[in-house]
């Protein structure tokens, strides 16, 4: 670096206002830097490919621009997929919701070692992987699975109910997959209302349930509209329970997207149906958060 | 001209020039410049805000000015990484790494610079013992004391010989008796290294002991510059002179025959030039309480409105013609016979070689 | 003791009975599937059940003697373990630079980085699909690990944000006052005391990548079918027993990384 220096020997301060500037958008540019090769990452394997496919979108079979795979996207049979997914998402969420804020509710009262021992009935099912946990549902809900055959040996029913390769196995098995994503985020925000409001309540004479109603419930609200947030977005695009237990009768979009590629190799239709489920997301995540004021989905793992 | 920073046995020249840094609208610093002699143990004295951290973190490389130069024995500072400069920094908060025990800490500049083994042994058991901390060499640091911990700090900053210590408020977390102690201790350090020193405090009478000379700092610019005697004796304006001591001020006013103090005439220790209005600087300690009755000049007439006793003082609060209200330290050498009661008038001296005026700024 | 009040609203035991008795309910719906499959999977029958009416270890023997299954075992340890190293590498450092950035530009890299959590799996699935027939990667152990890095970066960069925020960043600069250059106070000071936030990130990504299906049924394919591909199309195909003997492991898997990352918790929270 050289320096120009005044006759008195010492370096000129105003050249030093640029070199310094210098030396501080270099340091901030380093900074940036490191988190490029992740930053690259993602690009390459998330935004290029998706916009990519954005674009063909637009694209006809014979590479004509049109809009002709967004009016196929309204036909019955894509309509009837849509729904069908909404339906299915709001019915998992709903029971989601149901079963599972009992379960954030009690866990977020009792003293952090016993919560955090009994967590391990959230948590382990939260680690294991999703394919195996479809396994054992179809283990269990098939013609000669267990609950069948001990509803059988039981005398309570003759022949196999149908448990499985329908929408009922569908519905839950991917409730045993979401629980968790809903109980986790949803105690945590439990635990961080400060039990002094139900004291207060209480105080000012409030019965538990007006307590509850009143005071807990609303203060527990954001929690539980990032949880369902949460779900209900990963419901939409869900593919392997579906898949494995739904015997193609149920109808998913995720599966509308693959089946597109797989067997039909429609790049148009596929991309087409993937732009929309990404915008509905989008949307989704959006209104909830603002709604709900939700601050993030980080706090799930 | 070579910016490599080079060690050198004698301890070296600052020249700070020019060091401007600004937060928007806010000057932390304000066209700073300063000369530090080699070996010199100079304290940057202010508030809090006045810009003394921020020009302590200018020369240890942690903020970068938007302009101005730094150089040591002639070589340009300012624009070398933190790293290569060579600086023994003891900060506020210690910062010792809490992974490593004291060993280790101590050690941990000496890596960087090539030095290993027996020779680093050695090196981190003399600072150690420096600072008197040889014994609790392997010790995690979450085990020591305030105390301890600073003297580690210490023993960190000084063991790779460096060419300027910086230190920022290092003796602020400790207790009253501790920290009076580490002042005499850090003095002694520095007599025997020698090594050139800029200290960061608010604490006057921290900087009164410590100090070679004093920077006054307020509002980004430095106010006076001197030996401690100097900054206590003449002050350059109402704000060093509050700043320093326990001093109280009194309005005085000037007409063409000199300073007049409630109608009286003032005898000061130096002419007033300035056209600004001036301020007496009352340092409680230079006042006679006792006196002949017939001296007028430099006599101040005021009534004793409370005396509280403070154990080694009396705290006596006074009011004067106008009304100002001062509190004012005595020392106990009268005895309890000659203190003034509430309501009693009482006249009180100056000697004219402590009769001092400042002006709001100077 | 039924009668004692539970809680502040005092509420007794008794009156909240239904509630233990749901929360006990969901916690059996959540974990008898978890586990059912272990004994089940030392049928020593022809098919799965429960109680097994002889014990066996064919199952295993069937896994573990299948060239198939070895190799689409390989071939996933392999990419989880790549994923693992590049995923902790770049999220590690990502989150580094995030934490030291100004507001606005660590608000957008937050924003890029937590990407792949947010979009359909479906949708990353047939974009990766999309390109790398384009240029080749389809079924390469590359693209498999790329696309796996990608989904484990949010945790990683979660993991290590959160070490970094308990993490007094001003011993960097200490360090750099003593002579230390940014990269080795990183390396010597800021690495080791957040290495269990690392750590928590390394075995997110991965447990991420192991467990992945989605992706790996469309890119990863023919010699480089992943374990989690064979087994989908398994038990899309047929019920194979086999399968139960891999998800026993699978699960004994799961409960290692989950007591490993408990621990890491625990000490992390000791600190």
């Amino acid at each position: 670096m050289t320096m120009v220096l005044n006759h008195t020997g010492i370096a000129d301060a105003d050249h030093n206002a640029d070199a310094l500037k210098r030396q501080g958008s270099r340091e901030r540019r380093a900074l940036a830097s490191l988190t490029l090769p992740g930053a690259i990452l993602i690009f390459l394997v998330l935004i290029l490919p998706i916009g990519w496919l954005f674009w063909l979108s637009f694209f006809g079979a014979s590479g004509e621009p049109t809009l002709e795979n967004y009016t196929r996207v309204l036909k019955p049979i894509y309509v009837r997929t849509f729904i069908s997914t909404f339906e299915v998402a709001g019915l998992v969420t709903l029971i989601c919701v149901l079963l599972g804020y009992p379960v954030a509710y009690l866990l977020s009262q009792l003293s952090e070692r016993t919560a955090g021992l009994l967590m391990i009935f959230v948590v382990l099912p939260f680690w294991t992987s999703v394919l195996v946990r479809t396994y054992a549902w179809l283990v269990l809900l098939q013609r000669t699975g267990l609950v069948n055959t001990w509803l059988i040996d039981a005398g309570l029913i003759s022949t196999p109910l149908p448990l499985v390769h329908n929408m009922l196995g569908t519905v839950i098995g991917m409730v045993h997959v979401m629980l968790p994503f809903l109980i986790l985020p949803l105690y945590a925000s439990m635990r961080a209302i400060d039990p002094v409001y139900m004291r207060a309540a209480a105080n000012c004479g409030a019965t538990p349930s007006q307590a509850f109603r009143q005071v807990f419930l609303p203060m527990s609200l954001p929690g539980l509209a990032a949880g369902v947030a949460l779900v209900f977005v990963l419901c939409l695009g869900f593919f392997v329970t579906p898949a494995l237990l739904g015997g193609g009768r149920v109808a998913m979009w995720a599966m509308q997207i693959a089946n597109n590629i797989s067997v039909y190799g429609n790049w148009g239709a596929a991309s087409s149906l993937g732009v929309v489920l990404l915008v509905v997301t989008a949307i989704i995540l959006y209104v909830f958060k603002r709604l709900f004021r939700v601050d993030s989905f980080e706090g799930v793992r | 001209m070579p910016t490599v920073y080079k060690e050198a046995a004698m301890p070296d020249r600052v020249e700070i020039r020019n060091i401007k840094k600004a937060y928007g609208s806010f000057h932390a610093l304000d066209d700073v410049s300063l000369d530090i002699a080699p070996g010199e143990f100079l304290t940057l004295l202010g508030p809090s805000g006045s810009g003394k951290t921020t020009l302590l973190n200018v020369l240890a490389g942690f903020v970068r000015p938007d302009s101005g130069s730094i150089t040591i024995d002639g070589a340009e500072f300012l624009l070398l990484p933190p790293h290569k400069r060579n600086l023994g920094m003891v900060f506020q908060n210690y910062a010792l790494f809490p992974h490593m025990n004291v060993r280790r800490n101590v050690g941990y500049p000496l890596r960087p610079r090539g030095v290993s083994g027996a020779d680093l042994d050695r090196r981190v058991e003399e600072a150690l013992g420096l600072v008197q901390m040889a014994h609790l060499a392997d010790r995690g640091v979450n085990a020591l004391s305030g105390g301890q911990r600073q003297r580690v700090a210490l023993a960190r900053a000084i063991v790779f010989e460096p060419s300027i210590l910086l230190m920022d408020e290092p003796l602020s977390a400790l207790d009253k008796k501790l920290r009076e102690h580490m002042q005499l201790e850090l003095k002694r350090l520095h007599d025997r290294l020698g090594t050139t020193t800029v200290y960061v405090t608010h604490d006057q009478r921290e900087a009164l002991t410590l100090s070679d000379r004093i920077a006054v700092v307020n509002g980004g610019k430095i106010v006076q510059l001197g030996t401690p005697d100097e900054i206590y004796d003449r002050p350059k304006n109402k704000f060093v002179a509050d700043f320093i001591g326990e001093t109280r001020f009194l309005p005085v006013e000037t007409n063409a025959s000199g300073a007049l103090l409630y109608g009286r005439p003032l005898r000061t220790r130096d002419d007033w030039k300035s056209s600004d209005k001036p301020w007496l600087v009352i340092r409680p300690e230079r006042l006679r309480w006792k006196g002949d009755e017939t001296e007028t000049a430099n006599r101040i007439e005021a009534e004793a409105t409370d005396v509280i006793y403070q154990g080694d003082s009396y705290l006596i609060t006074v009011r004067m013609p106008d009304g100002i209200e001062l509190d004012l330290r005595r020392g106990p050498d009268l005895g309890g016979r000659d203190l003034p009661e509430r309501g009693q008038p009482i006249q009180l001296w100056l000697d004219r070689e402590h009769t001092i005026l400042v002006a709001d700024k100077s | 003791m039924l009668n004692r009040p539970a809680t502040e609203t005092q509420i007794t035991h008794f009156q909240r009975l239904w509630l233990y008795m749901l929360v006990a309910l969901v916690f059996a719906f959540l974990i008898i599937p978890c586990v059912i499959v272990i004994p089940m999977s030392f049928s020593g029958s022809k098919y799965l059940e429960f109680p097994p009416r002889s014990w066996s270890l064919q199952w295993y023997e069937a896994y573990l003697g299948s060239p198939e299954w070895r190799a689409a075992t390989f071939v996933s340890l392999r990419a989880a373990l790549l994923t693992t190293v590049f995923a902790t590498t770049f999220g590690t450092l990502a989150a580094y630079g995030i934490s030291r950035a100004y507001r606005a530009a660590s608000s957008l890299a937050r924003g890029v980085f937590m990407l792949p959590m947010l979009v359909p799996l479906i949708l990353v699935a047939i974009g990766c699909y999309f390109v790398y027939a384009k240029i080749g990667l389809n079924g390469t152990t590359t693209g498999l690990v790329m696309a796996h890095t990608v989904l484990a970066l949010p945790f990683v960069v979660i993991a290590v944000l959160s070490g970094l925020a308990s993490y007094d960043m001003n011993q960097e600069r200490v360090a750099q006052s003593l002579g230390a250059s940014l990269p080795w106070a990183f390396l010597t000071v800021t690495l080791p005391q957040i290495r269990l936030s690392v750590m928590s990130g390394a075995l997110f990504a991965f447990v991420t990548s192991f467990d992945e299906v989605v992706i790996a049924l469309f890119i990863s394919g023919g010699e480089n079918a992943t374990l989690t591909r064979l087994m989908f199309a398994n038990i899309r195909d047929q019920i194979d027993p086999t399968v139960a003997a891999i998800s026993s492991l699978l699960i004994g898997l799961s409960i290692i990384l989950l007591v490993g990352s408990h621990l890491l918790r625990g000490r992390e929270d000791r600190k």
